[in-house]
């Protein structure tokens, strides 16, 4: 028998009642708001309904995820501040933290890209800034749908401009990033963006409360009716109806941003806070009690003190909104006046709107009204948790090589393949993006990792977004696997040791058992092989739900690393370096095709078994081309990914404008040339020098042999016909601008 | 040299540009907030940065070249103090009357960050003594309204005048409309004013001065004024 006792006290005349479609309309099933009732003993307000719909959905309480996410690895020998914090924390010496972490935002992209993807950098950016770090730069991983749907060309548009929208006018260089097209992205397309920031040891500004009365401070932009239930829209999946959500999407205000950025490591310099949290999903509610939960103090908040753009807003407008560039901190009283003055120099609004109460009860008044009365610890800890059924996938079967026909010769099909969408050139993309300011890119986009100086170095962090999410949906556990060691590898090729990882999980609706089931195969992979290679997760996301009319998109555990470089002009670029020098593959080459994009785009199937990641090898052979490039020896690197040993010597050499020439004697299949086996690097070395370094990789245990040597200005592959350089080029980056121009699908 | 850097809210490029005064000086420049209403004594270089003032929400530059500070700067340009203006800072040395003309959004309609080429059309000038005419630097470009327009007469005075000091241009010097990416009339990317003192340019100089980090084709323009200043003094 429910409990329907009613507070008249939180009641208010003009708020319709709570019934069950009321409630169904805040995304909480039957058996949740029974949860509610029973933790509170009576019906909540309207407000209240919203506040526990805003903190028990999927994207505030994660509690499909949680089960699992507690498996993974979050502590490590780097590591300050794993999971639960606004931001990951890693330890890069010289009294210096990396504070960094990537989030989606996905559902807003698809409704309105433009302003879905900037407020998602803004967001993340602010998640950065909000531990007392100054960003240092931003990457992204964007999945969009099939070229040829209709919607692809738009969203594409939209999001890039968004993303180079917001992050160009903050002030942050977007150094890196990812962008692929499927067509189970139609309809649902991914956009995850990560922050990078940099914070001193001893200066790092966390969310727990402390203290009781303490002045809980508003910070930033003004309340307005925007975003509301921006949290709630992200936990549901997509209709026909969808773009009708259109209101629900915030409006970014980067230059609001880039004042609350300087207003807040002015005050955080100034020793004002005690804690501070910024106000992302579900607004003023997730801020104000996670700061009293996380330090074990009630919050008071009088909402006629909070600073609003519109009027008449009602306590449960402004409890929802997710309107952008919005903190609140708890300031240590007697810095009050110094703090306003900060504030008011920057031209931002700063009104006290709570205090800390010893209660642990979380009030809201408005108005002479107390509208909200709940206890605050269990708002965020009696959120319902699920061990939601899951099922594995079959195992796929492994494709043999000799059973897949070669529909053209290997220099065709390289020309084909760089030139699709997935591999072609993304310079369409990232010249949108200011990916120089701040005067410390050292590696800019296109190569393997992205570096960037540490303020005057000659410390310089790596950093690559990663998945490969064909790989998870033939194979969960070995795809979660191969998007860490990916990362991991990405790192390594220019030198830099991988010290930590955010993973922003994206999959469909863990309501079915095969969604769920994908989902913990990925993260039981994300965790073996963060635990094999010493690489733990210190902040994440996870975005469910990503689905339109029932069809999910493929999962897409996208995977940020950061990697630490001692003295930044010892890393290496993928480009040749110099005519004559000998080129050398590192890694077995067994020719897999399964799931390969030779096999995909070339052959037309997308099938069989994802290659196999073997850690202890990935480790050993990523080890021995770290310290070749350190030691001086590999004048040039590149990990081999998508497209296999074929595309990645073409990318070298179109880095360089130099060609190569491969030895005649070696295999000519396309298993060979095009198979994606994992744990393979190429490099190049002195002529005169390969002897010596193929003995090292002997005695180390590593599979190393010569590929032939670079020069002239064309390409040649065994029994083939010179491609000359400029020709892959050409091919290379002509798709992505054609595209979007109109001129082609 | 002596360098002030104003500061307006939005304003983003002021660091890296703080840093290469500081690399080719050797001395820190002053950062000027906009609310000042004159510059520190002894300022010989003031600098107007790139970025985003007031969020370029209404025309680019037009809120922050009404600031107090601006008055400031037109006082001590029409004294003969050299100023720069890099990107925004060219953007708002344009509303402010400091320079003719206007920067329209680029021609494709699209912000692009990418190293440009400019070739330098006189090398008599206190900004671009550094380098010899005709030379051809390498530096980057990050805009998405650059494309300089001005009416006829006055495109027509400042060729003339040869105040014009950098063009889009090929690797080779060549002009070439494919390298001319903003669409800039003429292929202009930076001209000073009828006296020669004020430089208006869109590319980053200041981020091409470390070979680490690049490129050092845009030290000459900072030396160059390091070296007139140093030999005025």
């Amino acid at each position: 028998m429910p409990l329907r006792i009613r507070d008249e006290t939180l009641r208010v005349t003009n708020e319709p009642a709570i019934t069950p479609k009321l409630v169904a309309e805040h995304g909480l099933k039957p058996d949740e708001y029974q949860r509610v009732l029973d933790l509170i003993g009576r019906e909540p307000s309207l407000t209240e309904l919203g506040i526990f719909s805003a903190m028990w959905n999927e994207h505030c309480s994660y509690k499909s995820s949680k089960v699992h996410l507690r498996t993974l690895p979050t502590t490590g020998k780097c590591v300050i501040q794993g999971p639960g914090e606004n931001a990951g924390v890693i330890d890069i010496g010289d009294g210096l933290a990396c504070v960094f972490k990537m989030e989606s935002h996905n559902h807003p992209s698809y409704i309105e890209p433009y302003q879905g993807a900037a407020t998602g950098v803004g967001g993340i950016l602010r998640d950065v800034f909000t531990m007392g770090a100054r960003p240092i730069a931003c990457l992204n991983a964007l999945s969009f749908g099939d070229p040829k749907h209709p919607k692809t060309r738009h969203l594409v548009s939209g999001v890039v401009a968004g993303v180079g929208g917001y992050g160009n006018s903050f002030g942050v260089p977007t150094v890196g990033g990812q962008v692929r097209f499927h067509t189970r992205y139609d309809g649902n397309n991914l956009v995850n963006a990560m922050a990078v920031g940099l914070a001193e040891t001893d200066k790092i500004f966390y969310a727990a409360a402390s203290g009781v009365g303490m002045p809980i401070v508003y910070l930033g932009s003004k309340t307005g009716r925007d975003g509301i239930h921006g949290a709630s829209m992200a936990s549901a999946e997509f209709d026909e109806d969808s773009e009708g959500k259109r209101p629900t999407v915030q409006v970014g205000d980067p230059f609001s941003e880039k004042l609350l950025l300087e207003a807040c490591l002015e005050i955080m310099a100034k020793d004002c806070v005690i804690a501070i949290q910024d106000m992302g999903a579900a607004g003023l509610t997730c801020s104000a009690v996670e700061m009293g939960a996380k330090g074990d103090l009630g919050v008071t908040l009088d909402l006629d003190a909070v600073p609003c753009r519109e009027e008449n807003m009602s306590a449960y407008e402004m409890m929802l909104s997710e309107s952008q560039e919005r903190m609140l901190m708890v300031l240590k009283p007697e810095k009050e006046k110094e703090a306003e003055a900060i504030f008011r120099k920057w031209g931002l609004d700063f009104a006290i709107v709570g205090r800390t109460t010893p209660t642990m009860r979380f009030i809201v008044q408005h108005q002479g009204k107390q509208m909200v009365d709940l206890p605050i610890k269990e708002l965020g800890d009696q959120a319902p948790e699920y061990k939601r059924p899951f099922t594995d996938m079959p195992k796929l079967p492994v494709i043999k090589a000799a059973d897949v026909k070669a529909p053209m010769p290997l220099g065709p099909a390289l020309q084909a393949l760089i030139a699709t969408p997935d591999l072609c050139s993304k310079r369409w993309v990232w010249e949108q993006y200011d990916h120089i300011i701040l005067g410390n890119t050292v590696q800019r986009p296109g190569g393997d990792a992205a570096v960037v100086r540490v303020l005057e170095g000659p410390k310089a962090l790596a950093l690559s977004t990663d998945v490969t999410p064909r790989y998870c949906e033939a194979d969960a556990f070995e795809g979660g696997k191969q998007a860490v060691a990916e990362c991991w590898r990405n790192l390594t090729a220019v030198g830099a040791k991988p010290l930590a990882i955010t993973d922003n999980l994206n999959f469909g609706n863990p309501e079915r058992p095969e969604i769920m089931g994908q989902f913990v195969g990925c993260v039981r992979g994300i965790g073996e092989a963060c635990k094999a290679l010493d690489f733990p997760v210190v902040s994440g996301n996870v975005s469910l739900y990503n689905e339109t009319n029932g069809r999910a998109i493929l999962p897409t555990p996208s995977i940020g690393g950061v990697g630490l470089l001692d003295d930044f002009t010892k890393s290496a670029t993928l480009a040749f370096k110099a005519e004559g020098e000998a080129i050398l593959l590192i890694g077995d080459t067994h020719g897999w095709l399964g799931q390969s994009l030779y096999l995909r785009d070339i052959c037309g199937r997308e099938e069989g078994a994802p290659p196999p990641v073997d850690l202890v090898v990935e480790k050993r052979n990523g080890d021995f081309v770290r310290s070749a490039i350190l030691a001086g020896t590999a004048t040039a690197a590149h990990d081999l990914s998508d497209g296999g040993l074929a595309v990645a010597l073409a990318e070298m050499a179109m880095a360089s404008g130099i060609g190569a020439s491969c030895e005649a004697k070696l295999e000519a299949g396309h298993a060979f040339w095009f198979g994606e086996d994992q744990a393979r690097y190429l490099i190049t070395v002195e002529a005169a020098q390969a002897g010596a370094v193929l003995a090292r990789a002997k005695a180390a245990g590593v599979p190393a042999r010569r590929l032939g040597l670079t020069g002239g200005d064309a390409l040649t592959l065994p029994g083939e016909r010179p491609i000359l350089v400029t020709i892959l080029r050409e091919g290379f980056e002509a798709w992505l601008p054609a595209y979007m121009a109109g001129g082609v699908n | 040299m002596k360098s002030a850097v104003l500061v307006f809210p939005g304003i983003n490029r002021e660091r890296d540009m703080a840093r290469t005064l500081k690399i080719i000086s050797g001395q820190e420049p002053a950062m000027v907030w906009h609310t000042e209403t004159e510059l520190p004594k002894g300022t010989d270089l003031a600098v107007i940065p790139g970025g985003f003032s007031y969020g370029d929400y209404l025309r680019c530059g037009a809120i922050a070249a009404r600031s107090p500070v601006m008055d400031a700067v037109r006082s001590f340009a029409a004294k003969g103090g050299l100023v720069l203006a890099v990107c925004n800072g060219f953007q708002i040395a344009c509303e402010a009357g400091l320079l003719p003309g206007v920067l329209m959004r680029n021609a494709r309609l699209k912000f692009i960050c990418r190293d440009v080429y400019l070739r330098v059309e006189r090398s008599d000038t206190p900004f671009t003594r550094g380098y010899n005419a005709g030379q051809v630097i390498r530096v980057p470009s990050a805009h998405g309204e650059g494309n300089y327009i001005a009416d006829v007469e006055t495109i027509a005075r400042l060729e003339g005048e040869g105040r014009v000091l950098f063009r889009y241009s090929a690797p080779d010097g060549k002009l070439n409309a494919d390298f001319n990416f903003n669409g800039a009339t003429n292929a202009i990317a930076g001209i000073v004013n009828d006296k020669g003192n004020v430089l208006g340019m869109m590319p980053h100089p200041e981020n091409h001065v470390e070979a680490a980090i690049g490129c050092t084709d845009g030290r000459g323009l900072f030396a160059g004024l390091a070296d007139h200043l140093a030999r005025a003094a």
